[in-house]
């Protein structure tokens, strides 16, 4: 404890209390001189902590996942960072930089006694601020918070947060089919032509919000299903499983394209409204039209002694849209 | 006695009205939905006729026995039959007969085989909110979530702006091209009625306030919120940048 104690403090010592450099031999300014104003400087300083602090508040946010309102606060916090940065800028442009007009015409040919000139300009205009490591500690705090902030969000596809949320999903073997009202699903009531949205029984009203839960179910006349050989048994009697998330970008697949005269008609197909991405149920979920880059992933089913429709196990995929983890994890069974 | 020659009438007129609608069915529809419509499904070539494109084509059309008065009044009050093309998308087209003549190819139809009849919808009696949570549920994938119309691979999903009430309830039961087909134990009659209603409703949406631009859903409303965000954005600068002059 002594000793992480004892390396702060010699940590913020070395960073703060290193010598103060010492003002530059006064030569003739061209700007003029001002007091330096501390009172602006503490303001841009608070500033500068009150955007990191933000920014930081930004990554506790979304690392804790159980929030009320978690995308409202994420926003606040990004937003308040980004104001009290830009109202430390306009404080600095007002009152800290020394600033000179010089109005005068440009002249035709370089002389290299103006751009020393305007060198010096640069140089001096600085010299109101007395506490510049501050400001740069100040600076670099708010900078590299907000950095890590905007980086945070990315660590949701690494192996350092919570990865269950994208590989595992409820459907377990037995899992019962339910409707939106909880009311499980006869293989009776599911008629051709028509789609179905289907959910795992037992699942809270919230857990049905994630991407392993949703499925679509279509029947299909047994002379057009043919599934490929590792899909084999997928289906119940023509009914079909597959999950409701596009693998493109993870809308809802809410289409169902069920021609009503098959020999002149586009074949059945379920298609996502957000890229136009199509597949085929009857031919595992392969991808037909658009730009997903795999088959959708199916669901085994059964139909218990009582009618109803039960899972056989998990998907045969990764639910959810592609990203690289999709194709290193296989699902969990 | 009165009773009797009324009923035997009106079976003389549906008799008539029938024959009457196999004529016309033998002029318009029968090169490709077949004698008796028993449907086509080996085509054969065929010639142009009324409303039809004048070249030679291949044939072919569903059966027509059992789908009863439902679909043919459907197809033939909307336009979409008889066919521009075979194989294409059937759309809302100028209507070939007038109304005796459907009610006759209606009539013969309906006599082919017993199948459902005409629907009688009563959009009064349905629920407006629970039309709205039917017609997201169901419908509006593909038709919009206030029924502009939308696009599906291979087909094109019409708005519903200018579909009856009845057509819409046939619609539903039908499943026109490919649409999905909905039985009463998928969507139950009364809450057809309270998906007519939503969809009465917004043939013409209450506005509450803001600029909706066409409906056209809250992307393209959120972008127009950013360019007026932008603009203000721009001004912010002006007003920040005017160097404040000391002295």
């Amino acid at each position: 404890m002594g000793r992480a104690r004892a390396f702060v403090v010699s940590s913020i010592v070395l960073l703060l209390g290193r010598g103060r450099r010492r003002p530059p031999k006064q030569a003739e300014r061209v700007v003029p001189e001002l007091p330096p104003d501390r009172g602006a400087e503490t303001v841009v300083l608070a500033l500068l902590f009150a955007a990191a602090l933000f920014a930081a508040g930004f990554i506790v946010v979304y690392a804790v996942d159980s929030l009320p309102d978690q995308t409202q606060l994420l926003g606040a916090a990004l937003g308040l960072s980004l104001l009290c940065i830009a109202a430390a800028m306009i404080i600095v442009a007002k009152r800290l930089i020394v600033t000179e007009e010089l109005v005068e015409p440009y002249p035709p040919e370089e002389h290299p006694g103006e751009q020393e000139l305007i060198v010096q300009l640069v140089e001096e205009s600085g010299d109101r601020i007395t506490r510049r490591r501050l400001f740069k500690l100040g600076l670099g705090a708010a900078g590299g918070t907000l950095g890590l902030a905007a980086l945070a969000p990315a660590l949701s596809f690494g192996p350092l947060f919570q990865t269950k949320y994208f590989r595992g999903t409820p459907w377990r073997k037995g899992t019962r089919l339910v409707d939106e009202s909880s009311r499980p699903y006869r293989a009776s009531d599911i008629e051709e032509d028509d789609f179905y949205t289907a959910f795992p029984e037992g699942t809270s009203l919230a857990a049905r919000e994630d991407l392993g839960a949703p499925i679509v179910l279509v029947r299909l006349p047994k002379s057009l299903l043919k599934l490929p050989p590792e899909l084999a048994g997928f289906d119940a009697e023509g009914i079909v499983a597959y999950s409701k998330i596009c693998p493109h970008a993870g809308c809802a697949i809410s289409t169902y394209r069920a021609p009503l005269f098959q020999p002149d008609e586009p074949r059945p197909a379920l298609v996502c409204p957000c890229h136009y991405s199509t597949f085929d149920p009857a031919d595992g979920g392969s991808v037909t039209f658009g730009p997903a880059g795999r088959r959708l992933p199916m669901l085994p089913l059964s139909i218990d002694s009582k009618g109803f429709l039960r899972a056989k196990g998990n998907f045969d995929d990764e639910v959810g849209p592609t990203w690289w983890g999709t194709r290193i994890w296989r699902p969990q069974p | 006695m009165k009773q009797h020659a009324s009923i035997a009438l009106t079976v003389a007129v549906v008799a008539l009205s029938s024959a009457q609608g196999k004529q016309l069915y033998g002029q318009y529809c029968v090169s490709c939905h077949g004698a008796n419509g028993q449907g086509v499904t080996h085509g054969r070539t065929i010639g142009g006729a009324p409303q039809r494109i004048q070249q030679q084509q291949t044939g072919v059309g569903p059966s027509l026995r059992g789908v009863g008065a439902l679909a043919a009044d459907f197809y033939l009050r909307t336009g979409y039959m008889p066919l521009h093309r075979v194989g294409d998308q059937p759309r809302r087209a100028r209507v070939l007969f007038d109304d005796a003549q459907i009610r006759s190819l209606v009539a013969y139809i309906a006599s082919l085989k017993k199948g459902p009849p005409i629907p009688k919808p009563h959009p009064e009696r349905g629920n407006l909110s629970e039309g709205l949570h039917l017609f997201t549920d169901h419908c509006a994938g593909c038709h919009q979530v206030v029924a502009q119309g939308g696009v599906v691979s291979g087909a094109l999903p019409p708005p519903l702006e200018n579909a009856t009430d009845v057509q819409i309830a046939e619609a539903v039961r039908i499943g026109p091209y490919v649409m999905p087909e909905f039985s009463t134990k998928a969507i139950t009659n009364h809450q057809l009625d309270s998906i007519i209603r939503y969809v009465d409703w917004a043939k013409h949406p209450d506005n509450h306030g803001g600029w909706s631009i066409g409906d056209i859903g809250p992307v393209p409303e959120g972008l127009v919120t950013w360019f007026l965000a932008a603009a203000l954005l721009v001004a912010i600068c002006v007003v920040v940048g005017k160097r404040l002059r000391h002295g």
